[in-house]
């Protein structure tokens, strides 16, 4: 009982952060709930004893993007820059949306009887490593092998965009000059 | 199971948070805030694998597996996507989106 | 006998036409000039040799055989309505077949002279080139819609050929003049053609030229205003007729034409284009004697009779020398016409057989007229008879050949006009004594305004000229000598054994009364013209001048032109084209513009959605996954 009551309270804390995150003026500010919704999501990994999870959400999620969501917005506006309002039309069609798929979505889950499996979920640290390396049954290791490459491929990847250094020009031949 | 929540109250919960989302990437006026939105979104399906993973499929871990590479690509995704909206600010000097309408050449 | 290898007298020319045409620019300058030369002379030998095997070496007991030489069905359009192609060989269209392989090859090799500095003439000799090949398939046609096909195409190149000089305004205007007056004839012709076709069922003219095996295969035919659908559908056609032959009231373009370089006019405006008409009554003559008693036929004969007086009044006060022979030109087919239209059939079918004498007579001597005129121009620089005077001491062969040609139209024996005239004259004698007081008057005119232009250019004052005026190469000289040898003794030819109504010989008897009239009539002519123009005076100058309104009538040729124009300009554009330009502007114009605009309204609202703001996209697919979504849930079982 305590357990709904924690989760629903992170329910509603999430989808408030949520909703202010995508509706405020201030950058910052959308930020910082943005960090709100992701720490809640991390809570509720800890609620359901998914630790692990919840450690990665935090670290990766909470720390990693969020700082470099910061510093994109530090790089690119003055603090506490205003956003500009969407216009009513854009943001009636948008509720309009919104709201028809959240209302799909909520007559479909309700409607829809899960079929709970019965066995205890064998979630330990241990197994996840186990499972992630293993390359059997069940097992994620070329997964887990492509997803190394990407995060690489990504960080060159942001490095050589960053850096900008495409040259605009190339250098003159030599042999142009000449003749 | 024995908290007594049931799987389809986190998937409304979910739900809400992806269209949420939804909204704020089709409307948000800052490339920023739209990378931001798409987050919400990313979060919410995140939540959606390893929750039912949890409560419903228990026979091995592939939700859990699933919702890890998404956070990994999410990374990945958010690092290339404000690296790529830098370089468009240094380029444009704005990050309006709908001042990039490049695809309708 | 086979006679398949007569496919080849039309087919030459087209080869010559293609080129000629093809190879526009890119062949030697004199190549185009004698290749269209040797097509044509080969088909003239190709038709002389059909005549002669045809006349002379074919065994035949009783009338000439009509022979289908070459026939295929070209499209297939339904059982009962077939286009078809073929060659069909009868004494007509073989006399036609000499005389417009013979005039054009003689053309073509006059234009090698003529044409000489002419930069443009590749495209000459290709237009001349295609129209001997419509006109050939129009004379070999055995059904009505080739001869309409072919009709409409000696149309074209006859305009081609009178807008040659197309950088002149005033050969433009005649090229669409002629176009139009004849395109305007021919929409009767064609509407005559489907009426006949219709209730004789068939377009082959053997079937519709078989009168009583129509009726007996219809019952009876609608009757409009007193005359079957036959005879209407006669008259149609006739209008066609007349409008190629330039009858009174369609004559207007014929004058105009002679805009075009003069071998043309000598080869189409003279021998062959303009008889198509009569050769077309010619070709239906049994339909149209048979037909209601052979009503439309006394129309031919009315309308040819008018138009030879007509035509002949005009050409007495016309200065150009190529108008006045264009006007008797008009009025020799006239008389044509007229022979047809007093003819009968059999025993009684002296016109017809005169006709078509008359016809090959007139190819020759009309030819020669226009192609010595051509020597004249050539050498003064001017069509104006104003320019001209003393000529005979300085063209001596142009002097004589014009000369026999003068007698050969004014009907001064033995040359050949006198004979084929005179038979007309006797027809008319027999079958009206009206119209045959009509032709007998205007032989006598044309006696006159023949030897007017003759006195005038060969005789008269010694005019001032920029270079001495002599006789032209042998190209052109050639063709002239052997023209002249042709109207000197063409009268002498048979023609009542080989070419008559029902393919049988024809008796005539030499008639000393009508020749000694028809004689007398031309001689005075001669004689007054002798008079007023043999040495330059100031009499014809004070006859116009007494004469007065009705010498500028005439010389204005009726105003007929003018007439026309208004009809045009006050009728017909502005109460009918004024009228459906309107409705055209405003209605159909506006129902158009209103899908235009409409188009363009719905566009620019539905282009917000092409924005390149990738957010719209967003929402696009977010739309389209929520429909989605709602239609696989909810409406799928």
């Amino acid at each position: 009982m305590t357990e709904r009551i924690i989760f629903y309270i992170l329910a509603f804390i999430m989808i408030v952060l949520s909703l202010m995150s995508v509706t405020t003026t201030k950058i910052v500010r959308a930020a910082i709930y943005l960090l709100g919704v992701l720490m809640g999501t991390a809570g509720l990994f800890f609620l359901f004893n998914l630790n692990f999870l919840g450690a990665i959400q935090l670290t990766v999620y909470a720390g990693g993007i969020m700082v470099l969501i910061v510093i994109a917005i530090l790089l690119t506006h003055n603090v506490g820059f205003g956003l500009p309002m969407p216009d009513r039309r854009h943001m009636l069609l948008g509720w309009f949306a919104a709201a028809v798929g959240i209302t799909v979505a909520f007559l479909e889950f309700t409607r829809h009887i899960f079929v709970i499996g019965t066995e205890n979920l064998d979630d330990r640290v241990a197994k996840i490593g186990a499972d992630m390396l293993h390359y059997g049954e069940g097992g994620f290791v070329l997964p887990f092998e492509v997803i190394s490459i990407l995060l690489l491929t990504g960080i060159i990847a942001a490095i050589v965009i960053a850096k900008g250094g495409i040259p605009h020009k190339r250098p003159t031949p030599p042999s142009s000059k000449q003749s | 199971m024995d908290s007594g929540i049931q799987i389809s109250d986190i998937l409304i919960v979910t739900a809400i948070m992806f269209f949420i989302g939804v909204y704020g990437f089709v409307t948000r006026k800052n490339l920023i805030a739209v990378m931001m939105a798409l987050e919400l979104i990313i979060n919410a399906a995140a939540i959606n694998f390893i929750m039912i993973n949890k409560l419903v499929f228990k026979t091995n871990l592939h939700g859990v597996f699933f919702g890890l590479f998404i956070i990994a690509v999410a990374a990945v995704e958010v690092a290339i996507g404000l690296v790529i909206i830098l370089n468009l600010y240094r380029l444009r000097d704005s990050i309006d989106p709908e001042e990039i309408t490049t695809l309708k050449h | 006998m086979n006679w398949s290898y007569t496919i080849w007298i039309p087919l030459l020319p087209l080869l010559s036409f293609v080129i000629n045409g093809l190879f526009y620019g890119r062949m030697p300058k004199k190549m185009s000039g004698w290749l269209g030369t040797s097509a044509l002379g080969i088909s003239t030998l190709l038709s002389w040799v059909t005549a002669w095997k045809y006349f002379f070496n074919t065994p035949h007991q009783g009338p000439y055989e009509d022979i289908t030489a070459w026939h295929t069905t070209w499209m297939h359009l339904t059982d009962r309505f077939t286009i078809d192609l073929g060659i069909y060989l009868d004494p007509i269209s073989i006399m036609m077949l000499i005389v417009v392989t013979t005039v054009s090859f003689l053309v073509h090799l006059y234009s090698i002279g003529y044409m000489a500095t002419e930069e443009g003439r590749n495209r000459y000799f290709a237009w001349l080139g295609l129209f001997s090949f419509s006109m050939l398939g129009l004379v070999l046609a055995p059904n009505l819609i080739q001869t309409y096909m072919f009709w409409e195409l000696v149309g074209v190149s006859s305009f081609l050929l009178i807008g040659y000089y197309y950088d002149k305004p005033s050969a433009v205007k005649a090229a669409l003049k002629a176009f139009i007056v004849t395109r305007f004839a021919d929409g009767f012709f064609l509407i005559g053609i489907l009426l006949y076709s219709y209730y004789s069922g068939s377009f082959l003219f053997e079937d519709i030229n078989n009168i009583p095996a129509i009726l007996e295969s219809n019952g009876s035919l609608p009757v409009f205003m007193g005359l079957s659908a036959l005879t209407w559908g006669l008259l149609l056609i006739f209008i066609g007729g007349a409008g190629k032959s330039a009858m009174f009231p369609l004559h207007i373009w014929l004058p105009d034409a002679m805009e075009g370089p003069t071998p043309v006019s000598a080869l189409i405006h003279a021998a062959t284009m303009v008889v198509a008409g009569v050769y077309l009554v010619a070709r239906l003559f049994p339909a149209f004697h048979a037909s209601d008693h052979g009503f439309a036929l006394q129309i031919v004969a009315i309308v040819g009779t008018f138009s030879s007086l007509f035509a002949a009044i005009i050409a007495m006060t016309q200065m150009d020398i190529k108008r006045v022979l264009a006007f008797s030109t008009m009025s020799q087919i006239g008389y044509m016409m007229t022979g047809l239209g007093v003819s009968g059939i059999g025993e009684e079918g002296l016109g017809y057989t005169a006709s078509m004498f008359h016809l090959f007579t007139h190819a020759a001597f009309k030819a020669l007229l226009f192609l010595g005129a051509g020597a004249l121009i050539h050498a003064v620089h001017s069509n104006s008879l104003k320019d001209m005077g003393s000529l005979r001491k300085y063209m001596p062969i142009s002097h004589i050949t014009f000369l026999i040609a003068c007698l050969a139209i004014s009907g001064i024996p033995p040359f050949a006009g006198f004979f084929s005239k005179d038979l007309i004259l006797e027809a008319a004698f027999e079958k009206n004594k009206l119209i045959y007081a009509v032709g007998w008057i205007t032989a006598g005119l044309t006696a006159f305004y023949m030897f007017r232009i003759y006195f005038m250019a060969f005789w008269g004052e010694d005019k001032v000229y920029a270079h001495k005026p002599h006789d032209p190469g042998i190209t052109m000289t050639l063709p002239l000598i052997v023209l002249a040898i042709a109207s000197a003794l063409a009268g002498w030819l048979p023609f009542n054994e080989w070419v008559t109504s029902n393919h049988e010989t024809l008796h005539t008897h030499f008639n000393i009364g009508s020749a000694a009239a028809s004689v007398a009539i031309g001689l005075v002519g001669i004689i007054i013209a002798y008079i007023l123009y043999k040495n330059p005076s100031m009499t014809p100058q004070k006859m116009s001048n007494r004469l007065g309104v009705v010498y500028q009538t005439v010389k204005n040729k009726f105003y007929v032109d003018e007439f026309y124009e208004g009809v045009t300009q006050q009728v017909i554009l502005k109460r009918i084209a004024t009228p459906i330009a309107w409705f055209d502007r405003h209605i159909v114009d506006g129902t158009m513009n209103l899908i235009g605009n409409t188009t363009v309204r719905i566009s620019s609202i539905i282009k917000g959605i092409q924005s390149g703001d990738f957010q719209v996209y967003a929402f696009g697919i977010l739309i389209a996954v929520i429909g989605l979504l709602v239609w696989l849930n909810y409406f799928i079982q």
